[in-house]
Formats: C-alpha cells, structure tokens, sequence
C-alpha cells in the first residue's frame, strides 16, 4: 500500500520537474517547480524526518517559491496565460495600429 | 520491482538528472535557476535516505532517556537541514544577480548575455571584435 | 554539438548514479556517529530533539557558517538591490482588497505566535530556529503583500539581525573562555523534555530565529520594492 503512495509521490515530483523545465510560462514553471518541494516534505515525513520535512516546507516550499515569484515580478515577466484567439487579436491590432 | 528502495532512489536519481541536465541544456536564465533548486531537492533527498533505517523512530526523544529505541541517523538530517536554508539564499542571491544582468544588458538569453559581454569588453579595450560565427546584427546601444 | 555533448554528459551521470544507488543499502546505514550521538547525545546536550543537539551542539559552529551564508546572500542582495533614490510617491500598485486586508491584519498575530512557538520549542519538538524564522519573515513580509504602500524599516531589521548574530557568537565565545571550547553548552541540562532545559541550546536557537526571521524579511522586502523603469 506505502509502495503505490510512494509510486504515486514520486511521479507527481518527476512530473512537475519535467513541467518546470519544459512550461513556456515561467510562472507556471515556478509553481510547477514548489510541486516537487510539496512532495519532498511528505517523503521526508515517511522517511522519518520531521525536522527536515518542517524545514522543507516552510523554506523550500514556501519561501523559496515567494522569492521566486518576487523575482520574476521585478524581472518583468510576471505573465499569465491568455486563451490564443486575444494574443491573435491583440497581435492584429498591433499590427494595424 | 514496486518496492520502497528503488522508487526513493529512482525518484532522487531523476530529481538530479532532470535539474542538471536542465541546467546544461537550458539558456534562460532564470530557468537555469529553476533547474539548480531541482538538483538541490534530488541532492537532499538522496542524503536523507542514505540514513534511513527500517523500522526506527525520528531522532526526537518522547517517553524516557533510559530506554532510547532503534532511530534514524541524525547526523545527514541535520546537514540537509544546513543545505535546505544555504540553497535559499543561493537561489536569492543568484536572483539578485539575474535583476542585475537585466537591467544591464536587457536580455535573458545566456548566448546574447555572453556576447554582449564581449562586446563590452572588446569596446573597454579598444580592440577588434572577434566575429567569428556571430551573426550580423545592429545593435542599438 | 553542444547538446549532443550534453546528453552525452547526462547519459553518463544517469549511470553513475544507478551504479550507485545500486551498491547503497537502503535502510540499513552503518551508523557510527548516529550510533555514539545516540548514546550519549541526551546525557551531553540534555536536548530531547537529537537533530537541535547535532546542529546546535556538535556541528554548532557549522551553524554560524550557515548563518554567515545567508547573512552575505542578504546582505549581497541588499546592495544589489538598493535603487539608490528616496522613494518620493508611494508604489504604483493599489492597495489589495478589504478581505485580504483584514485577513493580513488577523493572520499576523498568529504567525509571529505560531513562529515564535516553533522556535522556542525547538529543542523539545521538530522545528527550531530555522523554520520558525521563516515563518516570522513571512508574518512581517504580509502586511507589505497586503498594503503595497508601507515601506518596511531597513534599519529595525539590520538592528535586530545584527544582536542576534552578537548574542550567537557572544554565547560560543563564553563557552570559549570558560569551558575551552567554541559553543560548548553552558548551564544546566535541567529535565530532559521540560521547557527550560538543554541549557543554551534554546538561547541559541531563539537568537538564529530572530537572524533569520529579519534577514529574510529585509531581503523579502528589498526584493518587493519596485525597479526604476528607466535603467
């Protein structure tokens, strides 16, 4: 039973990994990447590491992923994602004007 | 094949190979940052479960002193805890950095960030640009 | 040819690593270290948490390195950070919602309990210094998320991170002098589980929490601080 939580743990890490590699919005990456944080610290608490679980949650996944985030403000590509048919539109009538 | 050794270890394997190959193959910036706190985690979960032991407790004393039962090391517990703190604040001091190469030089991009550099320093020296497999482009600086 | 090199490189290290992992035992570690701290870590440190007695006690000056790293990382970001110009009009983004004002201004006294908590109990619970730093950071970081318009005091933060860092190193330093070595637990172990136990150890950590805690809030807030469009 622990083994398929694990399994299941694991792939959701690989997962947001590969995502926070491969996403082309950087803030989803940034996101995709506090994934693996979160599913560290549940690792930690099955492997019997309450100390370091406590600290990966407070600093890997909450802090870091805020300076992160913080960064990309100041960096200027704070960017959600917009449906594809307004970036066309906003592209033609740039095009026009 | 399901068993508990080999999907941690598999686990913190693919967590350090996806962080480093992101960081060789990436040329953005700051994804390259993203891909060194991946490698961080994969690193630290592989020292946590190399003092693992089955059937311990967490290294926390809660009924008597005299009777210690069997727990986990907690020598590389401690040093992930030192790890996990230092790669934040080498993630925001590589942050810092990233603000700074922007507002420098405008770019993200590793490539044009190197070849502005040249640039730069080609111009401080007064010496020819070396334009070897450099692509014309106007720059507007 | 630089990718083709780089997956090269990878396939490599993917090997390396499944050898490795392969000849690593799993759950059953030789411990020596963890075997001695063990025996004799309660009776040395009189901390009930053996990972606080590992990084305050035996690897204590491990600590301050740490403590070092970060304060050079904030400090760093400080100065790169630091527009230079006395911030004439406030920021240009508006104030956030009634709800998520009223919630920063609820939430507050909260965190700096719950982070105050975790950071005295640190020796006793999982948690310590650390964790509950961060958690002080985040309380002091919130009513900035919450009102963009109030400035944080650079000068409170430097002040309080620069006696907790003193009181850290003024307490090795008297373990130095009167014990002979850096750090060394001084007072008494008292009871084993009790608040007010384990000698220094808690001083310590309540010193590395405040450190953290407002070394983190500066650079959470130098971070914040809108750049100048025009560089």
């Amino acid at each position: 039973m622990i083994e398929w939580l694990l399994f299941v743990i694991v792939m959701i890490m690989l997962a947001g990994a590969l995502m926070a590699m491969l996403m082309e919005n950087l803030l989803a990456a940034t996101v995709a990447a506090s994934i693996v944080s979160l599913g560290l610290t549940v690792i930690f608490v099955f492997l019997r590491a309450p100390d370091v679980a406590m600290t990966e949650a407070a600093v890997g996944a909450g802090l870091s992923s805020l300076i992160l985030a913080l960064g990309l403000k100041r960096l200027g590509l704070w960017k959600l994602d917009v449906p594809s048919t307004a970036v066309k539109a906003d592209a033609q009538e740039d095009g026009k004007s | 094949m399901f068993d508990i050794a080999s999907i941690l270890f598999a686990g913190a394997t693919g967590l350090l190979v996806i962080g480093i190959g992101g960081m060789v193959l990436s040329e953005h910036l700051y994804r390259m940052l993203l891909a060194l706190a991946i490698a961080e985690a994969g690193a630290n979960l592989m020292l946590v479960l190399a003092g693992f032991k089955w059937s311990a407790s967490a290294p926390i004393i809660t009924v008597s002193v005299e009777s210690i039962p069997a727990m986990v090391d907690p020598v590389p517990q401690a040093m992930v805890l030192t790890a996990i703190v230092i790669g934040v604040g080498v993630q925001a001091l590589a942050l810092t950095m990233i603000i700074r190469i922007r507002n420098a030089y405008g770019t993200l991009n590793m490539r044009e960030v190197k070849l502005k550099m040249e640039q730069e320093f080609a111009d401080m020296a007064d010496l020819p640009i070396e334009t070897r497999s450099v692509p014309a482009r106007n720059d507007q600086s | 040819m630089h990718q083709f090199s780089s997956f090269l490189f990878l396939g490599g290290f993917l090997f390396f690593l499944s050898v490795l992992t392969g000849i690593l035992p799993l759950g059953d570690p030789p411990m020596i270290i963890g075997q001695a701290i063990q025996n004799h870590g309660v009776s040395e440190t009189g901390a009930a948490n053996l990972v606080t007695a590992v990084v305050l006690g035996y690897r204590g000056i491990d600590t301050l390195g740490e403590l070092s790293i970060l304060f050079a990382a904030a400090t760093a970001g400080g100065l790169v950070l630091a527009t230079g110009k006395k911030k004439t009009q406030a920021s240009a983004d508006e104030d956030a919602g009634f709800i998520v004002k009223t919630a920063a201004e609820l939430l507050f006294p909260l965190l700096v309990v719950a982070g105050l908590y975790i950071v005295i109990h640190g020796h006793l619970t999982p948690g310590g210094g650390f964790q509950g730093g961060v958690i002080l950071a985040a309380a002091f970081f919130l009513p900035l998320l919450a009102k963009p318009s109030t400035t944080m005091n650079h000068n409170t933060m430097s002040l309080v991170e620069g006696f907790s860092g003193a009181a850290f190193i003024g307490i090795g330093l008297i373990g130095l002098f009167n014990h002979g070595a850096f750090l060394q637990p001084l007072l008494s172990k008292g009871v084993v589980g009790e608040l007010f136990s384990a000698g220094t150890l808690p001083l310590l950590y309540l010193a590395v929490g405040l450190k953290v805690g407002a070394e983190l809030a500066g650079l959470l807030a130098n971070l914040n601080e809108e750049d100048d469009e025009n560089v």
